[in-house]
């Protein structure tokens, strides 16, 4: 494992930039999660930073060296992409163990069998070995991939939307063993992804990366508690933060145009003491209820207390308490 | 519009028996959604009610009226696949217009209810570009108004957001919901997405193996689950399962957990000593220095405004959800209770639920 250093990188294609101007630090054992919409330039970095593809200016330092102009194959990463594509006419066992046979890096077969079996057992496909991995599933092909990766201890893990194919439950499960299996091997992972709860649940830090360039960076809690504007304040919650016009408040302070609430920051009371809202629906979404309000014809979304008895057209009064304040630009704003 | 009632439906592929004596109705205007893992036949039952596939056994009456045999054609229904077929060489107006074009209805009606569809969908600047171009969710909403520009007496709807990513998804969640109010359309809808079941349907009907192991809304589908099944499909992470071996007599308030005592909604059948379950959501999990089952932090997974813990327990590993504003440690040692009120027992041997006091009553959360 070693640190990987991204400076001022840009990357176009036919004169669009796909990448801009990046610069990122993922530290030796750190889990980085690069999170944005389609497009973002998400998978773009992971492939400069492989050697797939060759950046228009900036540099790539694996480990302290310059790896910039280095073939993919010499930079000592791994790659999981969206995509498996796994040998289909080999079994799962020897898909795994490719890496590890190829020439120049080839180990004793004893030590390949271990650290195969060792990686299976994590990734809950240790009786799969020997099938063949064109006979399983999506989402054992998928753990197939990423026990490929996993069986290589490499400068970094480079991910892309590993879990996207699998299933609510599985993509469940993965999250909390990949997250252990980084803690306990100590891996430097830089994972892509465009699914906030990967990011939120997974990663040591989040860089928040929008039309190529990286926004914000830090813990989890730093991203949700503190965005530095509104843009990636709308990346993480459920149910999204409200952005609401100021002027629907009383005391802001002058220069806010925009009000972020998170069901965290409002308070709903049936006592007058605030803002009105109508309640329009609740949506039972089995472990949230989302209370749907109208404020002023400002659509309102807030977790609700299923035992707070509110139905379709009550009149409830609205608190702020302590909301994230934005700027016309959506800048933040102290509060 | 029309009622849509599925009886007894039965269907083998040669050997392979993949819907398994499938029952229920979709009241007129009703929003149904068919939801299960893939292979469990939730798509097959849906082609059975389009007239896409023939079933061995059982009818399929739309109105009133029996089809089963009847064409799809004659059926007068609209189907909405997963993977949006749209013409390539024709712009947004012909395709969504091309299905009264083969109807034979004239250029001025079909210019008149093109518009109207495109109007409804917020498509109405796309109807001369060309498909080729458009966004993922843009021709999705063109393969919807080709089915809406029909006026059928009901949709047919197969995973048509598997193809879109998660915040298009989730916009048009909200978008088709909006679109079956407005046009109150009995819909049956395909998914293994639960968000998408739990979001949009007035009625669940959750399928597996063939089988319909439980039709109900929503919130009785989380809340009631009638089968193991059902309660380990539905909820993300799903419900929390601890076995146990005991006996149940009739209107029992409590189960014995190892050494401890577990009040439960009170039972309403008696059951002979066998293998049971008792199964609790990881928000009605509750952290508590007396609480009756211990165990060791494993994972803390921060969501935001909440978060799941996950504890390794001698009944293996459960979740819970808390507010993200707790502190915890990985390793922690922590004693662990259940909101007594919504606790379900499953008999473990045939996965159903022994019917208890939960499932009277009003809703509770």
């Amino acid at each position: 494992m070693a640190e990987v250093e991204i400076r001022a990188v840009s990357k176009s294609f036919n004169k669009s930039p796909a990448v801009n101007d990046l610069s990122l630090t993922i530290q030796d054992g750190e889990f980085v999660a690069l999170l944005g919409p389609t497009g973002a330039g998400k998978t773009t970095t992971l492939r400069l930073i492989a050697g797939l593809e060759a950046p228009d200016s900036g540099s790539i330092h694996i480990g302290g060296r310059d790896m910039t102009r280095e073939a993919p194959a010499d930079r000592d990463v791994a790659f999981v992409f969206q995509q498996y594509s796994l040998y289909p006419h080999l079994t799962v066992f020897e898909n795994m163990a490719f890496a590890l046979r190829a020439p120049g890096r080839r180990q004793p077969e004893a030590i390949i069998r271990t650290k195969v079996e060792e990686v299976a057992r994590l990734l809950h496909i240790e009786t799969k070995l020997h099938n063949k991995a064109t006979q399983l599933s999506g989402g054992q092909m998928q753990r197939v991939a990423i026990g490929r990766a996993l069986v290589r201890a490499p400068s970094i893990y480079l991910m892309d939307e590993p879990l996207s194919s699998l299933d609510a439950k599985l993509r469940g499960e993965m999250r909390l063993e990949l997250k252990r299996i980084q803690t306990d091997v100590g891996a430097t992972i830089l994972y892509v992804t465009h699914d906030q709860t990967e990011a939120m649940t997974m990663a040591s830090r989040i860089g928040v990366i929008e039309a190529g360039r990286l926004i914000q960076i830090g813990t989890p809690r730093e991203i949700y508690e503190n965005p530095i504007n509104a843009y990636v304040a709308a990346r993480l919650g459920q149910p999204a933060i409200n952005l609401l016009p100021a002027h629907l408040f009383a005391g802001i302070p002058c220069g806010v145009e925009t009000i972020g609430a998170r069901t965290e920051h409002l308070t709903i009371a049936q006592d007058g003491t605030g803002v009105p809202a109508t309640v329009k629906r609740i949506e039972h979404l089995g472990d949230q209820s989302h209370l749907h309000l109208d404020l002023a014809g400002q659509p309102v979304v807030t977790l609700s207390d299923p035992d707070a008895g509110l139905g379709a057209g009550d009149i409830v009064s609205l608190n702020l308490n302590n909301p994230l304040l934005f700027d016309a630009d959506g800048e933040r704003v102290a509060a | 519009m029309a009622q849509i009632r599925v009886e007894a439906l039965d269907k083998s592929f040669g050997t392979f028996h993949a819907v398994k004596s499938a029952s229920f109705t979709v009241e007129d205007g009703q929003f149904l959604c068919l939801l299960g893992p893939s292979g469990c036949g939730k798509t097959t039952t849906l082609r059975m009610i389009a007239g896409l596939e023939l079933p061995t056994a059982g009818t399929i009456r739309l109105g009133g009226e029996d089809v089963t045999m009847r064409r799809a054609s004659a059926r007068d229904i609209a189907f909405v696949f997963q993977l949006f077929a749209l013409y390539p060489h024709m712009n947004v107006r012909h395709n969504i217009g091309f299905p009264l074009k083969c109807e034979g209805v004239g250029a001025a009606e079909r210019n008149r209810r093109v518009t109207e569809a495109a109007r409804i969908l917020r498509i109405s600047h796309l109807l001369d570009r060309s498909v080729s171009g458009l966004a993922g969710g843009d021709r999705q909403r063109v393969a919807l108004g080709r089915a809406i520009v029909r006026q059928p007496k009901c949709f047919l709807m197969d995973e048509p957001l598997g193809a879109l990513d998660t915040e298009m998804r989730e916009d048009m969640i909200d978008e088709l919901r909006a679109l079956h109010d407005r046009l109150g359309a009995t819909t049956v809808y395909v998914t293994h997405d639960q968000l998408e079941a739990m979001a949009m349907a007035d009625v669940i009907a959750v399928m597996n193996q063939g089988h319909v192991e439980q039709v109900a809304s929503p919130r009785d589908i989380y809340d009631r689950p009638a089968s193991l099944f059902v309660a380990d499909f539905i909820g993300s992470p799903p419900m929390n399962f601890l076995p146990f071996r005991g006996s149940l007599a009739m209107g029992t308030q409590a189960i014995r957990l190892g050494e401890r005592e577990v009040t439960i909604p009170v039972t309403r059948e008696a059951l002979a000593e066998g293998d049971l379950v008792l199964g609790v959501r990881p928000e009605h999990v509750r952290f508590s220095d007396r609480g009756m089952v211990r165990g060791e932090v494993y994972g803390v997974e921060y969501l935001g405004t909440t978060q799941i813990i996950t504890v390794t327990t001698r009944y293996g590993a459960l979740k819970a959800r808390t507010p993200a504003s707790m502190p915890f440690r990985t390793g922690e040692n922590v004693g662990l209770d259940f909101r007594a009120d919504t606790i379900s027992i499953f008999d473990k041997q045939s996965g159903r639920a022994i019917r208890t006091g939960l499932h009277e009553g009003g809703p509770h959360g």
